[in-house]
């Protein structure tokens, strides 16, 4: 009898074999040879980590306890692969063009990258995953014990061997699982080690099988006979047992993490589906060939009570036949190690990149780069995350007591991650589904799983009985197992039923209901009509002919000296063959990474597929070809932007030098006329006082006349300052108005005496009185100022022979407009712009007035909020003046 | 023998004051306040002295002046300029302008009579 060391000693050797298989297919693949690794077969017999330990020990006791029905557990897979082949046609297709990861990763990405949606998936993953992989270890665990229990001499301690174990696969997922990290997250290693595993644990399938029907059996006819015997040969078919199982394992094949990461994920060519379409159903074929006989051979030869799950390994030692039970235990290992190793490298795929990187990344926002080592953080992320999941699974298991809770899990778990389904399958085929379809279908399908399945399934711990019994509150319509008051159902089919229907139902009615974002719209379109513009991704390698292409882009983009060198240095580090490099995969990835230095990660990708066409351009490469597109037009504009700003500053600049100038030269021309303003007066002042008083003998008369020339000239000079006084204080803003109440009647009566007191009365005013009983309510000695100006000018300019002035007023709208328009000959058109400026003075200033009169008007009606201006077309000179009836603050 | 001097200027108060100096120093004078027609008059009257204001109606006294210099037979008349604008650009433009004397308002009686009188010295020596 072999000893359990030896089997201990034989698994590490298996073990061994495994991490050197994986090693030299990983070398092999890097060094871009090894075609046979990227072969139909191996991605068939990847495919098989389907079958698990749960089905390699499990499809015999299910067998065993319920007849045929373990057949629902090949038939679903295997229905997908003949009939659905074109579906997972376009689901690789599409998981390849998008460069996604993970299956959370291709829910998220089609319902417009959204990560809630990919947290959900990765979540419902992790919940149905953990459980699986607890499963697993049980079943390594049990396979161990039964040697154990023949051999209690042996090293074997339960308890510490699973640890190792999962410390085992942990070293291995991290080793192979996280060694690369490049787009396509492929992992020839361990493919090519799975691969392995699925021969071994077929073979060894098919030897105790073998075993049993001519070594134990003695043949196929009597072998045939004892199954006609036995009850498990009765066609027991339970159509809504089946029905579900065979949809729940169509599903769980699709959907179920780990098959993704191989199906998708690792797929080297879509051509392999074809293979797999029929080599993969014979696989399964195989695999349940002789579950049966098996089973019944089990039942007869084992003592009653003895775990059926375990025939494949009993029945061989019970017969004495330790190496073929050895081999047995070696098939059940490989199944459990394939599976765990597989699970924890999609699962951590999934929590590192949805997971921790955004928390993460959150994290780095503000600290500056975060492009530096990314790679290293994705890296452990992802070790930590393998890690941490083999830690749950473990914990799970030594939790649940590896009981029989455990054996149905396997189920339990297909239903929880079937929930997927309508997200993804709708997603493929349905443009109008939208994430909000999406979630809330997820949510209300792992809800109902988690109410109807998962709790019930785990006893009165935590639901308790009166729930089960009663539902909640008392509601029977809603007791978990009989929702709606629909009794009598298989718990399993009660589920399925409920939670997918319900799921699909919510996702197509939310879908229907929201709107999709635009990025949702494109990646919809993308991913339904894939086959419309995608072409069939190959490898990501390419002929030395493409290696010209490759050169004379980069000389395009990195200038010919620096392309050269950098083509140079590959050929040398290749071994110098030839003049241009083998465009190996790391090849590529280094002129990727060369060019994206100058062009953009994206752009630089998108350039490299065009041209190696191993991969096509995907939407998120466009977007971010756009990105970066849009990054330098943005660049560019604000380079726009701001020369715009400059020649925009330098105008101002301009304009503000040409004002200085203009006031500069107003300044000087205003003190030029302030100066010969105040120079006349004072050289007749000046004059006159010498004449008399160096002059003898002056007439009494010519003594009057001088002293009153000198009288005029010095209230000359003193009215000019006090104009200009007036004028400095009304431009400065500085004066102070003294607002009161009266009616225009009254201030042009004043006006009008004023201006025409102590002169001989020349000019003749027409007023029309009573249209002048407009009250006003403005500085009434400010407008009087401005009306005397007026008449004085008329009194002074107008030149006809009987001088007549007409004032005229009436209010509009809240305003008041008076008309002084004279019968002169008015103000030549060319100096009409200027009679407001100062010292401007139209002909001969006979009246001696310093020409700041309308300028000061000008300036007083401005800050009484109203203004004065030349009213042409009157015959002679005509101002109008207009003002507000209420002088308002805000007027200023 | 008569001296004639023809006084340009539009300030009928400052050319009251210079007519009483000049008709006491023995001067016949004669008054003109428009600045366009000036040249007209000063070649009508023949002046021996002209007294031109720069600030004139019509067109300054330094066009009237650099007009006059124009006119072969004007070219030796002695030009005294009065100006009341007080900046120095003036001087250089009556000087370019081929101005005799320059003088800036106010000036003092003593001042004026001495330039016409220096002036008209100048005139009768050449």
């Amino acid at each position: 009898m072999a000893t359990l060391n030896v089997l201990i000693l034989v698994c590490l050797a298996y073990v061994v074999l495994l991490f050197g298989v994986a090693f030299a297919a990983d070398r092999m693949a890097a060094a871009g040879r090894g075609a046979w690794l990227r072969s139909p077969l191996i991605y068939t017999l990847s495919l098989s980590i389907y079958c698990t330990a749960w089905t390699f020990y499990g499809a015999v006791g299910n067998a065993a306890r319920s007849g045929l029905e373990f057949v629902t557990i090949y038939l679903g897979p295997t229905l997908v692969m003949v009939s659905w082949w074109w579906g997972l046609r376009k689901l690789v297709r599409v998981g390849r063009s998008q460069r996604v990861t993970s299956i959370a990763d291709l829910i998220s990405s089609r319902y417009g990258k959204s990560n809630t949606l990919a947290i959900c998936v990765t979540i419902l993953a992790v919940l149905g995953g953990t459980p699986y992989i607890a499963l697993q270890l049980q079943s390594i665990t049990l396979s161990f014990s039964i040697f154990a229990e023949a051999d209690p001499s042996g090293l074997y301690r339960e308890g510490s061997s699973v640890f190792w174990v999962a410390a085992g696969l942990a070293v291995f997922a991290i080793l192979f699982g996280t060694r690369n990290l490049d787009a396509n997250e492929r992992h020839h290693g361990v493919v090519t080690a799975i691969a392995l595993e699925s021969v071994v644990k077929l073979f060894a399938l098919l030897a105790v099988g073998a075993f049993v029907v001519w070594g134990v059996a003695g043949g196929v006819g009597p072998m045939m006979d004892r199954i006609d015997a036995s009850e498990i040969g009765q066609w027991h078919v339970d159509a809504g047992r089946w029905t579900t199982f065979i949809f729940l394992s169509a599903a769980a094949f699709i959907c179920l993490p780990r098959m993704f990461q191989v199906m998708v994920v690792e797929n080297a060519d879509e051509g392999h589906l074809r293979t797999a379409a029929w080599a993969f159903p014979l696989y399964l074929l195989l695999m349940s060939l002789f579950v049966v006989p098996i089973a019944v051979v089990g039942l007869d030869l084992m003592p009653e009570g003895s775990n059926p799950d375990l025939f494949v390994l009993t029945v061989p030692l019970s017969q004495g036949n330790d190496w073929l039970a050895m081999l047995s235990f070696i098939g059940g290992f490989s199944s459990a190690t394939s599976m765990v190793i597989v699970t924890a490298m999609a699962l951590s795929t999934m929590v590192s990149n949805h997971l921790v990187m955004p928390i993460w990344l959150s994290t780095q926002e503000g600290s500056g780069s975060v492009s530096g080592d990314v790679r290293n953080v994705v890296l452990m992320a992802r070790r930590v995350s393998i890690a941490v999941i083999m830690a749950l699974g473990f914990f799970y298991y030594r939790l649940s007591g590896g009981g029989a809770a455990l054996a149905s899990i396997g189920l339990v778990a297909f239903a929880g991650i079937s929930q997927i389904l309508p997200a993804l399958v709708g997603g493929l085929f349905w443009r109008g589904a939208t994430r909000t379809g999406a979630l809330v279908g997820l949510t209300v399908g792992f809800l109902l799983w988690i109410y109807t399945l998962l709790l019930p399934g785990m006893g009165g711990t935590l639901i308790s009985d009166s729930v089960l019994q009663n539902g909640p509150f008392a509601w029977g319509w809603l007791r978990p197992q009989a929702l709606f008051g629909i009794e009598g159902m298989d718990p399993m089919v009660h589920t399925v039923m409920w939670s997918l229907s319900l799921n699909t139902v919510a996702f197509c009615v939310a879908s229907l209901l929201s709107f999709p974002s635009p990025l949702e719209r494109l990646q919809g379109a993308q991913f339904v009509n894939v086959f419309d513009h995608s072409v069939a991704p190959r490898g990501w390698t390419g002929s030395v002919a493409q290696s010209e292409d490759l050169m004379i882009m980069t000389q395009r983009i990195l200038g010919a000296g620096p392309a050269q060198d950098f083509f140079q240095a590959e050929v040398e580090q290749q071994g110098g063959r030839s003049n241009l490099p083998e465009p190996t995969p790391a090849f590529l990835e280094r002129l990727e990474r060369e060019l994206s230095g100058s062009v953009g990660a994206a752009t630089a990708h998108a350039m490299i597929g065009q041209i190696v066409g191993g991969s096509s351009v995907s939407v998120e490469d466009l977007l971010a070809v756009a990105d970066e597109s849009a990054q330098m037009l943005e660049y560019s504009s604000q380079l726009e932007v701001k020369s715009a700003e400059l020649s925009r500053t330098a105008r101002q600049l301009r304009e503000a030098n040409t004002k200085l100038t203009q006031i500069s030269e107003q300044k000087d021309s205003f003190l030029s006329q302030v100066s010969h303003e105040l120079r006349t007066p004072m050289t007749s002042i000046r004059a006159f006082s010498e004449i008399m008083r160096d002059t003898d003998g002056l007439s009494a008369e010519e003594q009057t006349r001088y002293a009153a020339i000198i009288h005029d000239e010095a209230l000359r000079l003193t009215r000019l300052l006090d104009d200009l006084l007036d004028l400095s204080v009304l431009e400065s803003g500085q004066v102070s108005l003294n607002v009161g109440g009266d009616t225009l009647r009254s201030v042009l009566d004043r006006a009008v005496s004023s201006a025409l007191a102590g002169t001989g009365q020349t000019l003749t005013v027409r007023r029309s009185k009573a249209s002048e009983r407009i009250p006003l309510q403005t500085d009434l000695d400010r407008l009087g100022q401005v009306f005397i100006n007026l008449i004085s000018n008329a009194q002074k300019y107008c030149d006809a022979e009987e001088p007549e002035l007409t004032i005229s007023a009436h209010d509009v709208g809240g305003q008041v407009v008076i008309d002084f328009a004279d019968n002169g000959s008015g103000i030549p058109p060319e100096a009409r712009s200027m009679v407001f400026e100062k010292f401007a003075r139209v002909g001969v200033d006979k009246a001696g007035g310093a020409g700041l009169g309308l300028a000061i008007c000008r300036e007083i009606m401005q800050r009484l909020g109203g203004e004065i201006t030349y009213l042409p077309g009157q015959g002679g000179a005509a101002f109008r003046v207009r003002l507000p009836l209420a002088y308002r603050q805000a007027a200023q | 023998m008569s001296r004639k001097v023809l006084l340009i200027e539009d300030e009928p108060n400052i050319a009251e004051a210079i007519r009483f100096l000049l008709t006491r120093e023995g001067w016949q004078v004669q008054t003109h306040g428009e600045g366009a027609d000036a040249l007209q008059v000063i070649q009508g009257a023949s002046p021996d002295l002209v007294i031109l204001d720069v600030m004139l109606p019509g067109k300054s006294g330094m066009e009237i002046l650099r007009d006059l210099r124009e006119l072969e037979d004007l070219q030796g008349l002695p030009v005294l300029m009065l100006t009341a604008r007080g900046q120095s650009r003036d001087r250089e433009m009556a000087e370019n302008a081929g101005v005799s004397r320059f003088m800036t308002k106010p000036f003092s009686n003593t001042e004026m009579l001495t330039a016409v009188r220096d002036l008209h010295a100048q005139a009768t020596q050449s």
